[in-house]
């Protein structure tokens, strides 16, 4: 085995058992952060697919914002690690059965395909980053949608401190 | 082919055994001799009240949100400024422009009050 072989199964089994933790923990905070490390084993996975910009895309928006966003959603609820009622319901064995029909199904479609196992070119990839940047305020190239996605975030900004802070007639 | 993340692997490794090997070495070796006060939770000298596990106050949620806006706003302008030297007057412009109007969301932020603490 290359060592790229052995740090994929060593990543893909750390971030699997990460994701059955998540599912599995009473105390919704370590579910959060067993959700970080899985995310992380993802951003790792990008990594070895030689595709670096998505690694810094997974750390910085999941486990720098979604996570966080999380964390402190989790934070706010009552009664975190209170929770002693049965974390699978009655539908756990029919969930479980459909999970394994998918992912057989997954497993046979992808298999049939040649691309599958192809393994990405090792190559010099440090020049996308520049050409992305490059594309994305040419004129002929994104700027327009990177000026919209600026206006989005805009939006998403205000509309955000406009839902939560308190109208000045609710204030104690 | 991918001995610049090597780097990053052995910084995340160092980061975590750097840490963790004196608490191991300390567990191992330190004397243990307890006594209830010594097994008191230690909070800069004062008598812990109630649980760790509290609600925090909402107002948190709104610095949280923030921080989302400008965290994705990074994610586009890092490809811009990694590809900066190569860019044409009219792509810095785009990128500048990009910026003032978020800045501009910030300042919004702060004329509502959203950053102060109330």
């Amino acid at each position: 085995m290359t060592p790229d072989q052995i740090l994929f199964i060593v990543t893909a089994l750390i971030s699997t058992l990460a994701a059955v933790m998540v599912v599995s923990r009473r105390n919704m905070v370590h579910a959060a952060l067993f959700l970080v490390l899985t995310l992380f084993g993802v951003a790792v996975a990008f990594v070895l697919l030689e595709a670096p910009f998505l690694a810094v895309v997974q750390v910085l928006v999941y486990i720098g914002a979604i996570a966080i966003l999380m964390i402190f959603a989790v934070m706010l609820t009552r009664n975190v690690t209170d929770d002693s009622g049965d974390p699978f319901n009655k539908n756990a064995r029919v969930g479980g059965l459909a999970a394994l029909f998918v992912f057989s199904l997954l497993v046979v479609m992808f298999g049939g395909w040649s691309q599958f196992t192809a393994y990405p070119q090792a190559g010099d990839t440090s020049g996308s980053i520049v050409q992305l940047g490059v594309a994305l305020t040419a004129a002929d190239g994104y700027v327009i949608a990177f000026e919209v996605a600026s206006m989005l975030l805009l939006g998403a900004l205000v509309g955000a401190i406009f839902v939560v802070w308190p109208r000045q007639n609710e204030n104690e | 082919m991918h001995n610049s993340w090597l780097f990053i692997g052995i910084f995340i490794l160092v980061a975590g055994v750097f840490p963790a090997l004196p608490i191991i070495l300390f567990h191992i070796f330190g004397p243990k001799r307890q006594t209830p006060e010594k097994l008191e939770t230690y909070e800069c000298g004062m008598e812990t009240v109630g649980q760790t596990w509290v609600q925090f106050k909402v107002q948190y949620y709104i610095y949280a949100l923030i921080f989302l806006v400008f965290d994705v706003e990074i994610i586009f302008l890092y490809p811009w400024a990694v590809a900066f030297d190569k860019l044409p007057l009219l792509g810095v412009a785009a990128g500048v422009l990009f910026i003032f109007l978020l800045a501009d969301g910030l300042w919004y932020a702060w004329q509502k009050g959203a950053l102060e603490w109330s």
